[in-house]
């Protein structure tokens, strides 16, 4: 009973923050709808007995990037265009036809999950009821299994930070960068 | 592990069915995706996309639970690094695009490649 009640109040904090995302015309509410969906998330992820995750989770998402998120809009004054959501439409009939796909797709997306297609190996990178607790594992698989994977994401990383960096440098000459 | 301890008994860390958790996640991720097409504001697309990357980290996790590997949950890992780095970039382009156009606060107004 109390995994539902759990997960129940997951599901409802993780889909009422993802309505209001996409409803709020002020994207700094959206902003803070969102970490109500990662919040919820991570409670999911806490039920599925995925703890690192759930911190990371909130430590990543809620504190980094949502912060990033306010701060850009906050930067931008963003929040002062707000009225975009009954203007016009730039292709006409494109809201009518976007809700159906997403009817379409959330209709088929729930048959596939209710349909018993789930193949695979069970265990392949090591048990996840194992004895140990669950950050030890992650970090066992991490550091052998897929340890050149990881050492590419810090490749990435790097590349993102270089990338950000030239993106939001403002130029000293305007045409600089038209060269 | 199972670290909550009732008087009842031992709490099963979750008795429900993966497939529920799947079923969310879909929701979500369909959410995330008819936003991204209403949305013209730019900070919320991206919003968007965090969402769906969202739904589908929770996928990760539930087949890691059926599955009982744990190699679901290093994806997730993986896929949130991905994602740090996509919103770093990608809130570097939405910058620049702002700092060209003063006025135009929707997505239609990045519309040059260079501008």
């Amino acid at each position: 009973m109390a995994d539902w009640i759990v997960f129940v109040a997951g599901s409802l904090l993780a889909i009422t923050g993802a309505i209001g995302v996409i409803s709020m015309r002020n994207p700094v509410h959206s902003a803070l709808l969102l970490v109500l969906t990662l919040f919820g998330i991570a409670v999911l992820f806490v039920s599925l007995e995925a703890h690192f995750l759930a911190v990371a989770q909130v430590i990543v998402y809620a504190g980094a990037i949502v912060v990033l998120f306010l701060f850009v809009i906050m930067l931008l004054g963003v929040d002062r265009t707000t009225d975009e959501i009954r203007g016009e439409e730039p292709l006409r009939g494109q809201r009518p036809a976007a809700l159906i796909l997403g009817a379409v797709a959330l209709i088929e997306l729930v048959l596939v999950s209710r349909m018993n297609v789930i193949v695979g190996k069970p265990s392949v990178a090591g048990a996840a009821d194992a004895a140990r607790s669950n950050v030890e594992k992650i970090g066992e698989s991490v550091f052998t299994r897929y340890l050149f994977p990881f050492e590419i994401t810090s490749v990435l990383l790097v590349i993102a930070v270089v990338g950000a960096v030239l993106l939001a440098r403002k130029p000293k000459n305007p045409l600089e960068i038209n060269k | 592990m199972s670290a909550l301890r009732f008087s009842g008994g031992v709490l099963a860390a979750s008795g429900v069915n993966p497939q529920y958790y799947l079923a969310v996640a879909a929701v979500i991720f369909t959410i995330g995706a008819v936003g991204l097409l209403l949305r013209r504001n730019v900070i919320v697309m991206f919003m968007c996309v965090e969402l769906m990357l969202n739904a589908v980290n929770l996928t990760f996790v539930a087949f890691a639970k059926m599955l009982n590997d744990v190699g679901g949950q290093v994806a997730v890992f993986f896929t949130m690094v991905v994602a740090a780095a996509e919103v770093v970039v990608g809130l570097g382009i939405i910058v620049s695009i702002f700092r060209r156009r003063k006025t135009g606060a929707t997505a239609d107004s990045a519309n040059l490649l260079r501008g």
